[in-house]
């Protein structure tokens, strides 16, 4: 029995981060109805961010957080201004596709940079060890960072003009632009805070395990189950949704094996989607 | 005669809102009737009602004959009862022609598509468009747009049409072209039930007249009796009295 | 009369030439490059029914190539079937399985849907990869049984060949006679506006679920051909999502909704990728360049090269299909 529960503690802890990386994606999603196919590759790029950085400076990867979000941040206006802005009213197929585009450029070029075998972070903190469990530091303090920059999130958009600015573009951008807002700013400026929050969940990622520029694949993909969960504008509820699913993985795997999961996290999916249009939790997008 | 459309006791509830209330009444064959009433009346939510978009919550709706209550959108078009939209909803990247011959093909007579396209040439010439039935749709002016749903919705050969509001946004010639366009096609023997908010044209065209408020039948009758019906005018037409009360005080 | 259109003739031509050059010089290298052409031809114009007929994305069409490739490979080397057989059988099998799952997934609009073809697409790709009648994940691989039948590997390569082509031209004789009949009319009313279709007629869930299975079964005929073809299948090649993306960039490239941009489209990129993928200085640049091109595309020319010309010469739309 002991084992189960550890196993469902650490599921916890690391879907903490499926959770932190959902939020980008439904942030990007729910405030302008575009699915971002860079996520994977930004996630991704988090992790190489931090490797580089790491291995120039050797300070500990959470305080490297912070350039990283900043780094995200401004990549993620960068990449709204060339492949975001100029398909914002058209057919969301159009958005898929230049996102995707961004997404092959990027994975392209990281193959040539990187190639495919795996890099790795190499920092480990002290684990905690409480009665007869024990838990890696890494995990915690990754779940515990994940936590907190949730918390800012909420914070942020709830307490700040910004925040607020990014809320009513999300409820109707047309009544915001009539209030004054501008939603391109708005637009560019979640975008971008959407690839901040992807890059920071990689970073935290590369403090766990191994990596390749594929690495974010895999993270992106459970992002699209999390977000389904759910349903879109709650940031919040992703988190929460990130950390179930976690939970779930850790109750399967001591059962099942490992290969087994990714068909019953998308078994999941496709019922969830097609039974819960608005997410377990939450609203739907038009 | 037994009536062409009944519509007994139906009712659709929103949420909270109860957007029709427990509303009856029946067309003929032959006939135009005219659908009235203050914006938010129900009105467009009873023609989705009718026409199988929302599911009646309570009563019945038969129509020649066929109980429609709970069929589909596609089931009743083929039935022989076809609508327009109050807000035009054109094949937007396909042509004038393919856009009424979609009409034909899937309507009453489930035509083959060359059959189809002619009875689309066909509908076209009546109401208009023949000129233009190798423009794309979304190039249409509003009139033209209109004009097309009309013509979709003819090609179908239905027994009944469903009028949204076909009137608004046109001009006054625009107006007077549409109102010999509904003419024509009662007197082709296709009944009409339209919501129109223009009063004159209605008051003109209409057989018969009902008033919807608040989502329930405020009143039913000849356009004289219910252009005089007190309710009808202080809940829509407004205070007879009004217009002399102003001119008196100056 | 699809005899009447010059289009017909032209995919027979066209058909016979992918046949005619490789087999008159014995040209292994040029057949090679040729079936490539015509697997993506054939992926992208079955995919264009969905996309570019239909108006729903999906992001999975790869599943059917791969779920047919397995079935086919199953049941040609382990259970020694004859391949049009194996085929065959493939085909319809695949077909079943869209048919079920489109009539749920089908519900979703929009970016639902395309979310819910990637699901299912990884969700077959984990089941495979578990399943040990067919390898796991390491696969299978071909018995040379099954090449003996058909006389042996290489006359069995070409014989693979010419059916492949055959198929090339199934898929896009099946594409312009869609185009042209009461059911493609339904189907553009879908792409257009599926609530105004539904008014006017059509049976929105019948149709959607008919091409979705529809667009399925040559693509699954096609993933037979090819894996047998290539002696070896593992879930990796048969469900890569990447190959998935790139029927889509064909169609964007050549024009969805016309049968002759979902096949320029095909050849192009595939022709690209080609050259790409063998020089040795831009391999690692496939994607980039790719990327990039696809990129140009939505945000300069939407409407791909087809859109571009029947927009330059309106005319063209008559007899280029």
């Amino acid at each position: 029995m002991s084992g189960i529960f550890a196993s469902m503690l650490d599921g916890l802890l690391i879907g903490s981060i499926y959770g932190l990386a959902a939020m980008g994606l439904s942030l990007i999603w729910g405030v302008m109805n575009v699915i971002n196919l860079t996520h994977g590759a930004m996630i991704a790029l988090g992790m190489f961010g931090t490797y580089l950085l790491y291995s120039a400076l050797t300070t500990s990867p959470y305080l490297l957080l912070l350039p990283i979000i900043g780094g995200g941040l401004i990549l993620g206006i960068v990449v709204y201004w060339i492949a975001i802005h100029w398909v914002i009213g058209r057919p969301m197929l159009m958005s898929l596709l230049s996102t995707f585009a961004i997404n092959m450029m990027i994975i392209g070029t990281g193959t040539a940079l990187w190639s495919t075998s795996p890099y790795n972070v190499n920092f480990s903190l002290p684990g905690l060890t409480i009665g007869e469990y024990t838990f890696t530091g890494n995990h915690i303090a990754a779940a515990s960072a994940a936590v907190v920059i949730a918390l800012a999130l909420q914070l942020f958009l709830s307490k700040t003009r910004p925040g607020k600015a990014i809320r009513a573009v999300t409820d109707n951008r047309e009544a915001a632009e009539l209030m004054g807002i501008s939603s391109t700013t708005v637009l560019a400026l979640a975008f971008g805070m959407g690839i901040a929050l992807a890059a920071a969940s990689g970073a935290l990622v590369s403090t766990l395990f191994p990596f390749t520029i594929l690495s974010g694949a895999v993270y992106q993909l459970k992002s699209f189950v999390v977000t389904v969960l759910a349903g879109l504008g709650k940031p919040f509820g992703a988190l929460v949704a990130g950390m179930l699913l976690g939970l779930l993985e850790g109750v399967v795997t001591p059962f099942i094996a490992v290969s087994w999961i990714p068909l019953i996290e998308f078994a999941l999916f496709v019922v969830v989607l097609v039974a819960f249009p608005k997410g377990i939790f939450g609203k739907a997008a038009s | 005669m037994t009536a062409l459309l009944e519509i007994r006791d139906v009712s659709k509830r929103f949420g909270g809102l109860l957007a029709v209330s427990h509303v009856s009444f029946s067309l003929n064959e032959g006939e135009i009737l005219g659908l009235i009433g203050p914006n938010g009346a129900g009105k467009t939510t009873l023609f989705n009602v009718v026409n199988g978009i929302h599911k009646s919550d309570g009563g019945s709706i038969t129509f020649n004959g066929h109980d429609i209550t709970r069929i589909s959108p596609y089931k009743v078009v083929q039935l022989g009862l076809a609508r327009t939209h109050q807000i035009v909803q054109p094949l937007t990247n396909m042509s004038v022609l393919e856009n009424v011959t979609v009409g034909a093909c899937f309507g009453r007579e489930q035509l083959g598509l060359h059959a189809a396209q002619a009875v689309a040439r066909e509908v076209l010439e009546q109401v208009g468009l023949q000129d233009r039935a190798d423009t794309l749709a979304r190039f249409l002016t509003i009139a033209g747009k209109k004009r097309l749903e009309v013509a979709r919705a003819l090609a179908a050969r239905p027994k009944l049409l469903l009028l949204d509001e076909v009137l608004a946004g046109l001009n006054p010639t625009e107006v007077a072209q549409m109102i010999e366009l509904v003419r024509g096609i009662r007197n082709r023997g296709i009944g009409v039930l339209m919501i129109e908010h223009l009063m004159q044209a209605v008051m003109s065209l209409s057989d018969r007249i009902v008033v919807l408020n608040f989502g329930q039948k405020l009143a039913e009758g000849r356009p004289e009796e219910v252009a005089n019906n007190p309710q009808v005018i202080e809940a829509y037409l407004g205070d007879s009295n009004i217009a002399e009360k102003l001119t008196e005080r100056n | 009369m699809i005899l009447k259109r010059p289009f017909f003739w032209l995919i027979l031509v066209i058909s016979g030439l992918f046949v005619y050059l490789p087999l008159r010089g014995h040209d292994v290298p040029l057949r090679e490059d040729l079936v490539l052409v015509a697997i993506a031809i054939i992926l992208a114009s079955n995919l264009n029914l969905m996309i570019g007929y239909t108006g729903y994305v999906n992001f999975g069409h790869i599943v059917f190539y791969g779920l047919g490739g397995y079935i086919g490979f199953y049941l040609t080397s382990e259970r020694g079937w004859n391949l049009a057989l194996a085929a065959l059988a493939a085909g319809v099998a695949v077909s079943l399985f869209a048919l079920l799952f489109g009539l749920g997934i089908l519900r979703l609009r929009g970016a639902y849907f395309a979310l819910a073809t990637i699901g299912i697409l990884e969700a077959v790709r984990a089941f495979v990869a578990n399943f040990n009648p067919w390898g796991r994940s390491t696969g299978m691989y071909l018995s040379f049984e099954a090449y003996k039948v058909l006389g042996g590997a290489q006359r069995a390569l070409w014989t693979d060949y010419y059916f492949i082509i055959f198929v090339m031209a199934l898929s896009l004789i099946l594409s312009l006679r869609i185009k042209i009949s009461k059911f493609g009319l339904g189907l553009f009313a879908i792409r257009e506006n599926e609530d105004a279709a539904a008014v006017l007629g059509v049976n929105t869930t019948v149709y959607k679920a008919v091409v979705y299975s529809v667009s399925a079964f040559l693509p699954a005929v096609a993933g037979v051909l090819m894996f047998y073809k290539n002696g070896m299948i593992d879930p990796f090649v048969a469900f890569e999502f990447m190959l998935s993306l790139e029927g889509i960039v064909m169609l964007m490239l050549g024009g969805q909704g016309s049968v002759t941009g979902a096949a320029l489209g095909a050849g192009m990129y595939e022709r690209l990728r080609s050259t790409l993928l063998t020089s040795p200085k831009l391999s690692d640049f496939h994607l980039v360049i790719a990327g990039g091109l696809l990129l140009i595309v939505v945000l300069f020319a939407p409407g791909g090269l087809i859109g571009w010309l029947y927009r330059l010469v309106p005319r063209s739309q008559k007899v280029i299909e």
